[in-house]
């Protein structure tokens, strides 16, 4: 019985022990000065930092900023991209027409536009929820688009022969099938949104976690940057698990195991 | 007796997009099937056989030509006809109660009504205890019966089957052939029925209908005088294999000039 | 039979005709709020408001200025030329690392389950953090020149590289593997005639995630340090409202990501004859 409990979590215990094993040797290069403190920081620095930085305003102010412009671009990111995936994908002549605009942007890491963005909104809030924005919209577009697409012709047919509207088509055959689409769309485009309220705040700005990490940077306060970067690793696997979360509830349908 | 399914001159043609070529595949297709009749049509792959039932059901326009039911011309789908589709075209994210409901959902049949109206064939095709099953859970010719149940359900004048068993494994789709013909009977339904596979099409139909390839035309009639209820046992009879022959000449013979044509 | 009238070309040709005309209307749009010409067509409708249509072209550039500035820069005077020499060797260099180190660490992952045990929480964190977030610490460590743009386009680069070399072993048809181990294979002969080949799509479209990361890096990374970089040209340009430049680095970008993804787009297809579609739509 014990043995397969172990067995069943050994990866988690060999996982566990690895990242033990890291965090111990770097407590242990900053304790014994292998390498330069100032510069690696180590994990009982980083937790003091943190228990200090709870306590001032400061900090809370950059996560409120931080998080607005992510929230705001990324809610804003998927009331866009979709509807507009569905459009494109639903549409042929939607497609033909937006498709050259979507590729190209596909093709270009959409923070290139920040030095724009800021000549258009300063360098507050709105540069960044532009870049959020203009991020994650077009992943969310283009899986929504591949969604519909591999609807497969059957289930149209389908409906089709049971002469139903094209309302009900599009309930009960395209939403169900672009649904498994749209979830990876969004946990990728969750990622873009976070690198886009990075860079913004790398780039220009007053506030925000990201403009946090850039001063300490320059200020060589180690122990804040590294705090900040964790803070920012912390944030992505929540918004990752939290999707993984909802995406489970929509996939009873699916045999295990043809989730990617 | 009265026609239920008459088909006068059908056509079909297709552009290619890519040379602009007309291409024909079903040339002027007459045929009728009476009321409460078992129609089969066979035919090499590539006669057109789906293709014409797609036109029937109304999914394909024909080029000219008519479909007449109960004495009406129709030109699109309708509740009047149901098709039981070739492979799993369940829908995969709804339970198997609710994949029978589906086409009542379409003509707005209320739910509550729709579910116990679906329930009863569930029970008919013999999937009781399945019906919060997804379709994934089931195996195929589980799948085939949700799908018979989710065309009888809608209580059309005539049910369209195309190649239903064909995804089947020989010894669930004998099983199946068995069944069909059992709720067939139970049912009361016309029934037209493509299938590629020559003994199938004798076992369960009343006439065989053999297509030609390319383009699709009606190429014989062949009456299957044999009595009902039939059993598996009559693949062995010698009238079963007399008709067997005679059908699979004629398409082994097109075959032939197709292939030296 | 064959006559093809001219409604059917039209038909057959839509989409080129669409996206064309969308593109063009595009264009002239642009053109025209850059140089008024909406603003002067509608300002009998409008009145004064139409004066809003005609937008400054310091903020939105123009086509025309685009191509004029990207004439210069390309030709007459040439000065992006060392930019993109620039920003190309610290792609070359840091995603270049990132293939070396990358896939023979994912197929060691993929082949070896205590590795990849120990491999996993570490690629799931770093996969989940915006890892331009580095950038001020790589800063303090090696300063802003070279090494440290290709340390974090290596960076980047590396995890998409990784995880699909893990996935493409995980893949391969166990039935293989059995057939290999049943005729006696070493591990060394397995890797090069069953794992090596299966595995080799997944590795390629890992490779164009990267690409695409690593166009990332190069633009985030030349945020910093004040040398050459086409990250660093549309950063100048765009703190001296030289919006012309801005968008002709942009241009360059487009490009190069274009001609990138495609190009690897092709390989992948060339050794793909055997592979079923997947989803992989990004």
């Amino acid at each position: 019985m014990q043995g397969d409990a172990l067995q069943r979590y050994t990866p988690q215990l060999v996982g566990a022990a690895a990242l033990l094993a890291f965090v111990s040797f770097w407590e242990a290069a900053a304790t014994y000065k292998l390498a330069d403190p100032m510069f690696i920081s180590s994990p009982s620095r980083i937790a003091s930092v943190a228990a200090e930085m709870w306590e001032d305003p400061d900090f809370w102010r950059d996560v409120k900023v931080s998080s607005t412009e992510f929230i705001w671009g990324y809610l804003a990111a998927i009331a866009v991209g979709i509807p507009l995936g569905l459009a494109i994908g639903w549409y042929k002549r939607v497609q033909y027409a937006l498709g050259p605009f979507i590729d190209v942007l596909n093709a270009v890491p959409r923070v290139t536009f920040m030095p724009i963005m800021v000549l258009w909104f300063g360098i507050g809030i709105w540069s960044k929820f532009a870049v959020v924005f203009l991020g994650a919209v077009i992943p969310i577009i283009l899986s929504t688009y591949a969604g519909v697409r591999t609807n497969e012709a059957r289930y149209l047919r389908v409906a089709k022969s049971f002469g139903a509207s094209q309302m009900k088509t599009f309930k009960s055959i395209i939403l169900p099938g672009t649904a498994p689409y749209i979830f990876t769309g969004l946990k990728y485009a969750s990622g873009r949104a976070l690198l886009g309220v990075v860079v913004g705040e790398l780039y220009a700005a007053t506030a925000g976690v990201g403009h946090m990490i850039a001063q300490a940077g320059n200020a060589f306060e180690t122990d804040r940057v590294f705090f900040g970067v964790l803070l920012f690793t912390f944030t992505g696997l929540v918004v990752t698990t939290i999707l993984a979360r909802i995406e489970k509830r929509f996939d009873r349908w699916r045999p295990e195991g043809a989730v990617r | 007796m009265t026609p239920k399914l008459v088909a006068k001159d059908v056509c079909l043609e297709y552009r290619q997009p890519r040379t602009g070529d007309r291409l024909l595949a079903l040339d002027r297709i007459s045929l009728s099937v009476n009321e409460g009749e078992f129609v089969s049509i066979v035919g090499p792959s590539g006669c057109g056989k789906t293709t014409f039932l797609s036109v029937v059901d109304g999914l394909l326009p024909a080029t000219s030509g008519e479909i007449i039911v109960d004495g009406l011309r129709v030109n699109k789908p309708g509740p009047d006809r149901a098709v039981v589709f070739q492979d799993a075209s369940l829908l995969p994210w709804r339970t198997v109660l609710r994949n029978v409901c589906y086409g009542l959902e379409c003509i707005g049949v209320r739910a509550a009504e729709a579910r116990e109206r679906a329930m009863k064939f569930v029970q008919m095709v013999g999937l009781d205890g399945f019906e919060n099953s997804y379709p994934y859970e089931l195996s195929g010719g589980m799948q085939q019966r949700v799908n018979l149940a989710r065309a009888l359900v809608m209580d059309p004048k005539i049910l369209l089957m195309d190649e239903p068993f064909a995804a089947l494994d020989a010894q669930t789709r004998e099983y199946m052939q068995e069944e069909l013909l059992r709720i067939w009977e139970q049912a009361n339904k016309t029934v037209l029925f493509i299938t590629h596979q020559i003994d199938e099409a004798i076992f369960l139909s009343d006439r065989v209908i053999v297509f030609s390839a390319r383009p699709g035309r009606v190429r014989e009639h062949v009456t299957v005088d044999i009595e009902r209820p039939r059993s598996l046992k009559l693949k062995r009879d010698p009238r079963f294999h007399a008709l067997e022959d005679r059908i699979w000449s004629l398409i082994h013979d097109d075959a032939l000039v197709q292939a030296r044509s | 039979m064959n006559s093809r009238s001219i409604a059917d070309i039209c038909r057959d040709n839509e989409r080129l005709i669409i996206g064309a005309s969308a593109f063009a209307a595009f264009l002239v749009m642009w053109e025209g709020f850059s140089r008024g010409w909406w603003a002067t067509l509608l300002a009998p409708l409008l009145g004064e408001s139409a004066r809003a249509l005609a937008i400054k072209p310091i903020f939105i550039s123009s086509p025309t200025g685009v191509a004029q500035q990207s004439w210069t820069m390309f030709a007459i005077t040439g000065e992006i030329w060392p930019h993109i020499a620039q920003s190309g060797g610290q792609l070359v260099v840091g995603l270049g690392a990132a293939i070396v180190v990358g896939v023979p660490l994912g197929l060691a992952a993929g082949r070896y389950r205590t590795f990849s045990y120990i491999l996993d929480p570490f690629l799931s964190a770093l996969n989940a953090t915006p890892q331009v977030a580095f950038l001020p610490l790589f800063v303090m460590w090696i300063g802003t020149g070279f090494w440290m743009r290709v340390l974090i386009i290596f960076l980047l680069a590396v995890i998409p590289i990784t995880m699909n070399a893990l996935a493409a072993v995980r893949t391969v048809d166990p039935r293989l593997l059995k057939v290999a181990s049943s005729f006696g294979a070493t591990e060394l002969h397995t890797f090069r005639t069953i794992i090596a080949p299966s595995a080799l799509p997944f590795i390629l479209s890992g490779m164009r995630l990267a690409v695409g990361r690593s166009m990332i890096g190069i633009v985030v990374a030349e945020l910093y340090g004040s040398a050459t970089g086409i990250g660093i040209m549309i950063n100048m340009a765009g703190a001296s409202f030289d919006t012309d430049k801005v968008f002709v680095g942009v241009l360059v970008i487009v490009i190069a990501g274009l001609l990138m993804t495609e190009g690897l787009r092709a390989i992948e297809r060339r050794f793909d004859g055997w592979r079923p579609a997947i989803g992989d739509n990004m």
